[in-house]
């Protein structure tokens, strides 16, 4: 049984080959959309992302000095941010109009002395209309700093005490927002490495689509009388076909891995790790796949549904953005993917983590390829006939 | 007599209320090609398709070699070729390619391999084009390539379904030719057709199959005989026609004599060997002959009276 297996699957991968459909669904396409979205979307909080900005402080005095040392310095240790002596607020607007900063903040004279006065105050942030995600970064941390001078305004307003000193103190004070969940953000992925295990992931489901939805294409085309009359097994029919879509699928991993690690600079993270989280997830797309296969009476019904389950899923599980920046509620509907369990793994092997760090995102995608394997192989039967 | 290669019996198979074929029983010797005639629908693919293992009867058993073919078992299925009626070969593969993936399913391998699929390759014509994709042949090479298929682990039965549908003469002829040369092998051959010309050119004997139901079977010269149709002779005549016919008509072997315009026209039980006395008859009237023509009852007229419609009523 098995030898027939393997050679109607050594047929199948042959077939698929030959017609290129493997190579561009599994390679070319995942590979190259890897490349474009890593060039034109920046990173999401982890590598090498780096605001560029420049403070032009009109003030000078105490509370604006506190927001560049105190707020912005650490940011800046930390490598967020890339801060430029500034010139003039019209030389400075200008870098940033023109691309060469992603933002500035403009502090404007008596800043400080109406924040301690308990007077409203500002910083004006600036950013380049090509930089959103920057600009978004370089207010937030503003926000939080005038957020920060507020609240002390309100609470010695309301006690009675010293304005000035209380809001002096809170001004000083101040901290990065980020560093409690330096945690967390160490296993997003940058976006290359993002990109290149969301495609791959994404157009797994596709790579192996093929396999039992080939078993419709062996009736339609009349090949499938001749199997049932050689004298194998008809269960080794099947399994041919499961044997080409698991190995087509692991071949089209491994060389995007490598490919994506090579060329467009990819982390995947620890080798074994990435191994296994690799297999299962071959398993639970041929598992989903070959479930609709199932389903479908004709070859182009299979592949019609299959598309639209693997684009669902795929943009549910994350693979397109990080769904961990979306409403909480889709953080949540994602893990029923195995794609967003694919992509947490990762980010577990991204902040250093070793292949039993993967064990839970591995169990709940070999759960899925279980469930989903054990209804399709209940169904098969019916497309193993005349 | 040769011993039987394929025994099938009490072949039952339904879809839904149906019932697609209905106590279908046969044998078929070693050399011997056995013809299913019957027209579209009347159950002919189903019964081989039992046969072949393909379909697991209602009821009813197949063995060939003695050995019980199911859809499961593989043993007896080795000794079967099967040659289906749509296509079944990879476009996208070239015909060495097909060949070598049927012939490695079968068992084949290395040299034993490589020598069948060379052999099969000149047999079908494509030695030439082996190395071609399928997809780029003609029809009657895509046949050819079918039929090959089937030939290539030198199967003990080999079964043919309606393989010359949609085959150009000239690729048709050569299937015939084929078949006629494998049978004289020693090879058993199921022939299901709904040609007529093709099952007497082909079959030692013949099915008639209608409904589900083999409704006769025998040689073509028993079917004949079975229903009762007789040949007609048409003999040219120079001299007094009306003497010549009464001539005829005292033969035992004539049954019905009629004189025409310088002819005459007679119905005769077996027309090869009552010839001489017919032309003996006539002879003795002083009339002479200058032209023959015979017609013999063939299967499409036997078909048509045992199931009362012509084989190509769709």
């Amino acid at each position: 049984m098995i030898r027939a297996s393997l050679l109607i699957a050594a047929k199948d991968v042959r077939q698929r080959i030959r017609d290129r459909s493997a190579i561009m669904l599994g390679l070319v396409a995942p590979l190259g959309l890897a490349f474009i979205f890593s060039l034109i979307i920046p990173d999401f909080g982890g590598g090498d992302f780096v605001v560029r900005v420049a403070v032009v402080d009109e003030d000078g005095g105490l509370v604006s000095q506190a927001f560049t040392d105190q707020v912005l310095g650490p940011f800046a240790d930390e490598g967020l941010l890339e801060i430029s002596d500034a010139g003039s607020r019209d030389e400075t607007l200008g870098l940033v109009a023109d691309g060469g900063l992603d933002a500035t903040y403009v502090i404007p004279a008596g800043f400080s002395s109406d924040v301690l006065a308990g007077l409203p105050a500002e910083i004006r942030v600036t950013g380049n209309v090509d930089a959103q995600i920057a600009t978004e970064v370089a207010a937030a941390i503003a926000a939080e700093f005038t957020g920060t001078l507020t609240g002390a305004q309100l609470a010695a307003q309301a006690s009675g005490a010293d304005v000035g000193l209380l809001a002096l103190q809170a001004a000083q004070a101040a901290r990065p927002v980020v560093l409690s969940e330096a945690e967390a953000a160490s296993k997003v992925l940058d976006a290359t490495t993002f990109f290149s295990a969301g495609m791959a992931i994404f157009f797994l489901f596709f790579t192996v689509q093929f396999g039992v939805a080939s078993l419709l294409e062996e009736r339609i085309e009349g090949t499938m009388p001749r199997l049932l009359a050689a004298p194998i097994p008809p269960i080794s029919i099947v399994g041919g076909k499961a044997i080409a879509s698991l190995a087509v699928g692991v071949i089209a991993m491994a060389v995007l891995t490598v490919a994506s690690a090579v060329f467009i600079g990819a982390d995947w993270g620890h080798p074994i790790g990435v191994a296994v989280l690799i297999a299962a997830s071959v398993l639970a797309a041929l598992g989903i796949m070959a479930v609709i296969a199932t389903l479908a009476k004709t070859p182009e019904q299979s592949s019609n549904w299959q598309t639209i389950v693997a684009v669902v899923l795929g943009m549910l599980g994350g693979t397109f953005f990080p769904v961990s920046q979306g409403p909480e509620a889709l953080a949540d509907i994602s893990l029923l993917t195995p794609h967003a369990w694919f992509m947490r793994g990762l980010g577990e092997l991204h902040a250093g983590g070793g292949p039993t760090s993967v064990a839970v995102p591995v169990a709940a995608i070999l759960a899925f390829a279980a469930v989903t394997v054990g209804i399709a192989g209940l169904r098969v039967n019916r497309m193993v006939r005349l | 007599m040769s011993r039987s290669v394929l025994e099938c019996e009490g072949l039952v198979r339904a879809f839904g209320d149906l019932v697609a074929v209905d106590d279908v029983g046969f044998t078929i010797a070693e050399g011997e090609t056995y013809g299913l005639l019957g027209p579209n629908g009347a159950g002919k693919t189903t019964t081989i398709s039992m046969i072949a293992g393909i379909l697991e009867p209602d009821a009813g058993s197949v063995r060939v070699d003695g050995e019980a073919v199911t859809t499961t078992t593989t043993g007896a299925k080795a000794g079967i070729g099967y040659v289906p009626q749509d296509l079944a070969i990879y476009p996208d593969l070239t015909a060495a390619e097909n060949l070598r993936f049927f012939g490695k399913l079968h068992g084949l391998r290395g040299s034993g391999l490589d020598e069948r699929v060379g052999r099969v390759l000149d047999v079908i014509g494509l030695v030439d084009r082996a190395g071609d994709r399928a997809e780029t042949y003609s029809g009657g090479m895509k046949r050819r390539l079918n039929i090959g298929i089937g030939l290539l682990h030198e199967p003990r039965l080999l079964i043919l379904d309606e393989p010359t549908v949609g085959v150009d003469p000239q690729s048709r002829n050569a299937i015939l030719e084929s078949v006629e040369s494998l049978s004289g092998e020693g090879l058993a051959v199921l022939y299901t057709t709904h040609y007529m010309e093709e099952a007497e050119r082909l079959c030692d004997r013949v099915g008639i199959i209608d409904a589900g139901r083999i409704q006769a079977e025998g040689a073509r010269r028993q079917l004949v005989g079975l229903v009762g149709e007789r040949d007609r002779v048409r003999l040219g005549i120079t001299g007094r026609a009306e003497h010549a016919a009464a001539a005829a008509a005292s033969l035992s072997a004539v049954v019905e004599a009629s004189a025409g315009d310088g002819c005459i026209e007679l119905i005769v039980n077996d027309a090869r060997s009552a010839l001489p006395g017919i032309f003996e008859a006539v002879g003795s009237v002083d009339a002479g002959i200058n032209g023959v023509e015979i017609t013999e009852p063939n299967l499409e007229a036997v078909f048509l009276h045992l199931t009362g419609k012509a084989l190509r009523d769709e």
